[in-house]
């Protein structure tokens, strides 16, 4: 295992869209610029496994971080600030101690997941999910695939595995057509590349897409193999080698939430200049506001401009950036949760995966809190990444302040010389 | 992605395409990747590492989530499950 350091005048967190922009508008300066990712390779959830031919957008941005000399860290994950400036992050070979003038956080999110009867089965999972794995090579050709929950990734991913050859039975999308007809409208008005790749795509003209539905159960023996859904009041089930299940994104805030920036109703608090309550920390991309890839790119593009003191250029990306942003409310509004989708845990369905607390077990606790202590839930590997965001929605729970290390860390990588020099700051 | 390479999961043979992830093997492998604390078998939930439901042993270093670790020849996958 090695502990190696690393010095940078503008450090970029996730390397998805809004990291790429951010590094790309940043490394003009001629400062040193480095990007960490968790990912193997760099391009985030949208980008996952592109290549030249197959996303020429991609391509594009990728040929220009690597025309910069932007030092990139993939496969590297940031788990602690033990000192202002400092951030501590682990690979596959050890851990980095990294220093900086500027940091943008640009850790984008994940989906949304929420418990029903069956959703421990396996080859139950998140759509986004699905997608990442046929990317990373699950072949999916002929295989049955159930798409539900809600938000416009279940079109997205829809598409893409239809194209990869699935038999994609329908899409399941919990809110009413009118809901969507409306946001359609919108999309549609915008002429933006989320029209073309959404509504107009091809792939989804003979995919049945059901409003107003919703997974109630999952039924298999170890692995899924066929899904219950609630439609117009009544139930009916569906035989299905994949059930593709997610309920939207929520953004991944801890690593801004443990350096001590503001949230703002879940998200994180940025200014015009896309800073953060924290001096020298930006935030980029879908912790600010899930608006898809498109304001990711420009918010990013604003961060790093900012971060090398080019204010007035990142000004004239503002109104690109306000009209983005007005679909991200609309995004919001759209796909919202049902209250029906509150029913969906029987007391008896496990809610904490990590720990296997049941529903019925949390419920007898009043706070998050207590029911950690009492159940051990969110205190498994996945730190409530999961269960959290499942439980502010069914009881209105709070999740707790973050503590590092924000993941699991190997024992040897935590034990640190910089921990030691924390505890000697204080001591000073 | 064309070309195939051999990994090994639970001491099975099992050829995937090359850059695929190790989550994939055990899929193909037809392998649960764990067992949960109350005995069920889990295969991956999120994709994309944040959910720790794929973790699996890779060439002797357990707990690895393995939707982000990409397979290499010869690789040695052992699974809980
Ligand atoms: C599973 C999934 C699939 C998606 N697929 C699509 C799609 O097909 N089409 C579409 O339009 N939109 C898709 N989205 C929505 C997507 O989030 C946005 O379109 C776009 O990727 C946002 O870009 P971003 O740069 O803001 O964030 P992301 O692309 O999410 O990039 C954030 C990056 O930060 C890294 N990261 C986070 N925390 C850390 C840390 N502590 N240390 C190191 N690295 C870290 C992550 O590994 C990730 O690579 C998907 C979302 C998810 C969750
Ligand atoms: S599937 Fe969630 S961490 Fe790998």
């Amino acid at each position: 295992m090695v502990s190696a350091r690393k010095q940078f005048d503008v450090l970029i967190v996730g390397g998805g869209p809004a990291g790429i922009a951010a590094a790309v508008s940043a490394a003009q300066s001629g400062k040193r610029v480095g990007i960490v990712d968790d990912n193997p390779a760099l391009g985030g959830q949208i980008w996952r496994g592109e290549t030249a031919q197959s996303n020429s957008e991609a391509a594009a941005w990728l040929a220009k971080l690597h025309a910069w000399d932007v030092e990139v860290c993939a496969g590297t994950r940031v788990f602690d600030q033990p000192v202002s400036g400092v951030l501590r992050a682990e690979s596959g070979d050890g851990t980095y101690q990294i220093e900086y003038g500027k940091l943008i956080l640009a850790t984008g999110a994940r989906e949304r997941f929420l418990p029903f009867p069956g959703w421990t089965l396996q080859n139950v999972m998140g759509a986004g999910a699905l997608q990442a794995l046929v990317k990373s090579g699950l072949p999916v050709s002929g295989k049955r695939v159930a798409i539900a929950g809600t938000g416009p990734l279940l079109l997205a991913v829809a598409a893409y595995l239809k194209n990869d050859g699935a038999k994609v039975v329908a899409i399941y999308e919990q809110v009413s057509r009118t809901a969507l007809a409306k946001f359609a409208l919108k999309v549609a008005a915008q002429r933006g590349k989320l029209a073309q790749a959404l509504w107009l795509r091809k792939e989804l003209r003979d995919i049945p897409l059901i409003t107003n539905a919703w997974p109630v159960a999952a039924r298999g023996n170890g692995v899924v193999e066929s899904v219950v859904l609630c439609r117009g009041g009544k139930h009916e089930e569906i035989a299905c080698d994949y059930l593709a299940c997610g309920f939207h994104l929520v953004p991944n805030t801890e690593l801004a939430v443990l350096l001590g920036c503001r949230l703002q109703n879940g998200y994180v608090q940025v200014d015009d200049f896309q800073q953060t309550s924290q001096p020298n920390v930006f935030c980029a991309g879908e912790p600010t506001g899930i608006g898809g890839v498109e304001l990711s790119l420009i918010e990013g593009q604003i961060a790093g401009l900012v971060a090398i003191g080019k204010e007035g250029e990142a000004q004239s990306l503002f109104s690109a950036r306000r009209k983005m942003r007005s679909f991200a409310e609309a995004l919001d509004r759209t796909f919202a949760l049902r209250p029906e989708l509150k029913s969906l845990a029987s007391t008896g369905t496990i809610v904490c995966r990590c720990e296997d607390v049941k529903y019925g077990q949390m419920t007898q606790h009043r706070s998050w809190r207590a029911a950690k202590l009492h159940t051990r839930c969110g205190m498994g590997p996945c730190q409530g990444r999961v269960c959290g965001p499942a439980t502010q929605f069914l009881l209105g729970w709070t999740p707790e302040s973050v503590r590092p290390p924000i993941f699991p860390v190997a024992l040897e990588n935590l034990i640190s010389e910089t921990h030691e020099e924390k505890e000697h700051t204080f001591v000073m | 992605m064309s070309e195939q390479i051999a990994v090994s999961v639970n001491g099975t043979r099992v050829t995937v395409a090359a850059g695929s992830s190790v989550a994939v093997a055990m899929m193909i492998a037809g392998a649960s990747c764990r067992t949960s604390v109350s005995g069920e078998p889990r295969g991956p939930l999120c994709g994309i590492g944040i959910c720790y439901e794929c973790r699996a042993e890779v060439d002797g270093v357990a707990h690895r989530r393995s939707c982000q670790v990409a397979c290499t020849t010869g690789m040695d996958i052992r699974t809980d499950g």
